[in-house]
């Protein structure tokens, strides 16, 4: 299959916007139209008179992709078009979880057949890694650096899927970069499901939680072993799916090849921070049955 | 040409200029429509969505958004997937907009966005000045302001013609004054459909998001390439201007009424003071000018209709012959303390040889009547700035010292 | 070039950047090893690993920044990253 997503662009090597772009395209297809807010992946794929994009895509601003999103989607119904296009919307967490909240809450109350995908690379990396309110605990960022008198990030992150579950959304699930596979499954389900559906995929940014390069998938990987990211599939209010975790590892396997969190291995009471982190795990298996 | 109307009795009817410029939206159908309830301009989307539950308003959706940032957001996406877009609002709203109106310009997307003039907060104040869209000026969509509700109605379908001819393809925000226009009920017609389909032709745009022909919308342009597509928005607002003329001579043709395109003049055959003014203020200066003119006084107006684009050329011929120039503001620029109008007719005699003094008037903020006596009063200040030269540049008008 | 209204772009035009001089590793296939699972066409974050009428791979030099993830998760070790010389 022609790929819907084209080389060339200013992604950085092992970029997870770029897995997750293309993977959203490849559940996708040729018959839909993307809306994209501000971030990495706009920038990186449209410099003018560039376009990664195989299928037609519209940016407008940070925080409105979702009200941008309901506009295409209520034009195609209004002309006639809306039984084979599908219309999707990928964004990252900041526009998703913090300033198109209000945007997003509106296009999902309402009932819009879209499918929104945020790739969560847990800051604002395309001002130079800062905190988003997809940040996770303790991970030290530009806005929120570890210090003498602090381990980072003071909150955990928000629970973005359990909010639009509250808008009653008929489809919401969790993915990984880790899972191709599952990742490209779901988005098509969502697509597939009448309504405002949502995908959140978890997304190791090379850049910005400082890895190696080659280490994008594998880094996805440890968060779902280490239970840090669980992955379900929530249809109408009810847990529908959950992948299970055959052996949960520690939660320092996934902290230490990280440079976000590098500060809990050398700082004094880092150790009692790691417990926290551990906990947040713990409780994630719990809530969600993880372990078989 | 100076404005004219067919009075068509038989066709008339009272209704409230809100409902006569939804009754203007339904006509020029419309395939979505964004609304956010604010005061005073809820009325046009009421009677909206009134036409939507009765069945009126074919191949059309109507979205309830959460928020006027949404409400325009939303328009763009639908616009940029082929959609005739409408949606109207007012003050802050408006100002909630601001964002995304440079982006609505910057993309070259079609839409008709009516706008009820307001104050702005704070103090907040849901009453008529023009604060709100004379601050939207440099967003770069046109602006045009309507003089009673039948103007403020067909200048919808007007608005649509100037938008979405291709050597323009920038947003238009027809402006009525709150309540003073939104509010009234008149005697008027209701734009006829079978005259608006042989006016305004089906919006046909040469882009659209279209997955047989994927392109792509919105990209960045760095600063090797920027400058051209400011350039190019630029030279749409100067296309525009002929545009605006044509629009409302072909309006006068298949309807019968013309206000003016980018300007209308009254009384202005042998001037010496020229009030130059934009919206609802028109008619009381209308009245004051009949009266002064059966005295023998030599008082006359220009009406400003295309605030953006700026109307230079034609307003410097119009003003060539007048000795005093009075511009009303109903805004105010804080820290220049004049209004809009007053700074921009300044600027465009500047560098010419019209010499004639201009002094302005900052009238009606936050909804404060301008009787004919403040007009009057205004006037005769002019007739002294003719004899003694300006004393004063720029000022309020009715202000009650003892508050202050 | 001529700006279209409102910077309207054709698709997939990026494909004229060549980004392979971002490249400090390259990755190397041994055929031997290989299975032919996939695995490092479907991952490829710049669509630079093409299938080959043969079932193998080949990657496409001009796109590959050399990132390694291809040959970090293959699961046979049939990829390895050689530092470019020039």
């Amino acid at each position: 299959m022609r790929n819907l997503f084209a080389s060339g662009h200013r992604g950085c090597a092992g970029c997870c916007n770029a897995m997750a772009a293309k993977f959203t395209l490849m559940a996708a297809g040729e018959d839909c139209i993307i809306v994209s807010p501000t971030g990495c992946l706009e920038v990186m794929t449209t410099p003018y008179p560039e376009s990664s994009w195989g299928v037609p895509w519209i940016h407008s601003l940070f925080e409105n992709a979702a009200a941008v999103a309901s506009g295409v989607e209520a034009a195609l119904k209004a002309l006639g078009k809306d039984e084979k296009t599908k219309v999707l919307v990928i964004g990252g967490d900041g526009s998703t979880i913090d300033i198109g909240m209000r945007s997003i809450s509106g296009a999902f109350e309402r009932g819009h057949d879209i499918t929104y995908v945020c790739v969560d690379n847990e800051a604002y990396m395309n001002t130079g890694v800062q905190r988003s309110g997809g940040t996770p605990f303790d991970a030290s960022t530009t806005t929120s650096p570890a210090g003498r008198v602090s381990f980072g990030n003071p909150r955990p992150k928000k629970n973005m899927p359990a909010i639009i579950v509250a808008h009653g959304s008929p489809y919401v699930a969790t993915a990984s970069l880790a899972y191709p596979n599952d990742m490209i499954r779901k988005v098509r389900a969502a697509i597939d499901t009448k309504g405002p559906t949502y995908v959140h995929v978890h997304s190791p940014c090379t850049t910005g939680w400082g890895f190696d390069t080659s280490k994008t998938v594998e880094v996805a990987r440890l968060a779902f072993e280490t239970a840090m990211w669980p992955l379900y599939e929530i249809e109408n209010g009810r847990m529908t799916k959950v992948n299970k975790i055959k052996e949960q590892k520690p939660v320092e396997e996934y902290l230490r090849i990280q440079r976000r969190f590098k500060h809990l291995f050398t700082m004094e009471g880092g150790d009692e921070e790691i417990k926290k982190i551990q906990h947040i795990a713990d409780q994630n298996v719990l809530e969600f049955g993880l372990i078989e | 040409m100076i404005s004219t109307r067919k009075i068509a009795k038989e066709k008339m009817k009272v209704v409230e200029g809100s409902y006569a410029v939804a009754h203007a939206v339904k006509v020029c159908r419309p395939n979505v429509i964004s609304a956010y309830p604010i005061t005073p301009q809820t009325h046009i989307v009421e009677d909206l969505s009134q036409f939507m539950a009765d069945g009126e308003i074919p191949n059309c959706e109507y979205i309830n958004v959460e928020s006027e940032f949404s409400a325009i957001s939303a328009l763009v996406g639908a616009s940029a997937a082929g959609a005739r877009t409408y949606s109207a609002t007012t003050s802050q709203g408006l100002e909630l907009m601001h964002e995304v109106l440079f982006n609505v310009s910057g993309m070259r997307l079609p839409m008709v966005m009516t706008v009820a003039n307001r104050a702005v907060s704070a103090p907040i104040n849901i009453w008529n000045d023009q604060q709100d869209s004379i601050s939207q000026r440099d967003t770069g969509w046109i602006q045009m302001h309507a003089e009673d509700p039948q103007e403020a109605a067909d200048m919808v379908a007007q608005s649509y013609r100037i938008s979405e001819d291709r050597d323009v393809l920038l947003p238009v925000m027809p402006c009525m004054d709150a309540f003073v226009l939104s509010h009234v009920y008149e005697p008027l017609v209701l734009l006829e459909q079978d005259l608006v389909e042989e006016y305004l032709p089906p919006f046909e745009p040469e882009f659209v998001l279209d997955p047989k022909n994927p392109r792509t919308f919105g990209a960045f342009a760095d600063p090797s390439i920027y400058t051209e597509f400011r350039y190019l928005q630029a030279k749409a607002m100067d296309k525009a201007l002929l545009k605006i003329e044509e629009a409302a001579n072909e309006f006068n043709e298949v309807f019968g009424r013309y206000y003016g395109g980018l300007i209308d003049e009254y009384e202005k055959e042998d001037a010496e003071i020229v009030i130059v003014a934009m919206g609802s203020i028109i008619g009381t200066v209308k009245d004051v000018i009949d009266k002064l003119r059966s005295k023998g006084e030599k008082v006359g107006l220009l009406k400003v209709r295309s605030f953006r684009p700026f109307p230079i050329e034609a307003i410097r011929k119009n003003l060539k012959d007048a000795k005093v120039i009075v511009a009303l503001d109903k805004n105010i620029s804080m820290g220049l303390n004049e209004g809009a109008l007053c700074t921009e007719i300044k600027a465009c005699l500047y560098n010419t040889d019209i010499n004639a003094p201009v002094i302005g008037f900052m009238i009606g903020h936050g909804g404060r009547d301008v009787p004919p006596s403040t007009i009057n009063y205004i006037i005769d200040q002019a007739r002294n700035v003719m004899s003694l030269g300006i004393t004063v540049e720029s000022q309020f008008t009715d202000v009650k010292e003892e508050m202050i | 070039m001529t700006i279209l209204p409102g910077g309207v772009c054709e698709p997939r035009s990026t494909l004229g950047n060549k980004t392979g001089g971002w490249r400090t590793y390259r990755p190397i296939f041994d055929y031997d090893k290989c299975i032919k699972c996939k695995l490092c066409e479907l991952l490829c974050p710049d669509m630079a690993v093409l299938p080959k009428d043969d079932g193998f791979f080949e990657i496409d030099y001009d796109f590959c920044k050399g990132c390694g993830i291809c040959a970090n998760e293959c699961p046979k070790d049939a990829i390895e990253m050689v530092l470019e010389e020039k």
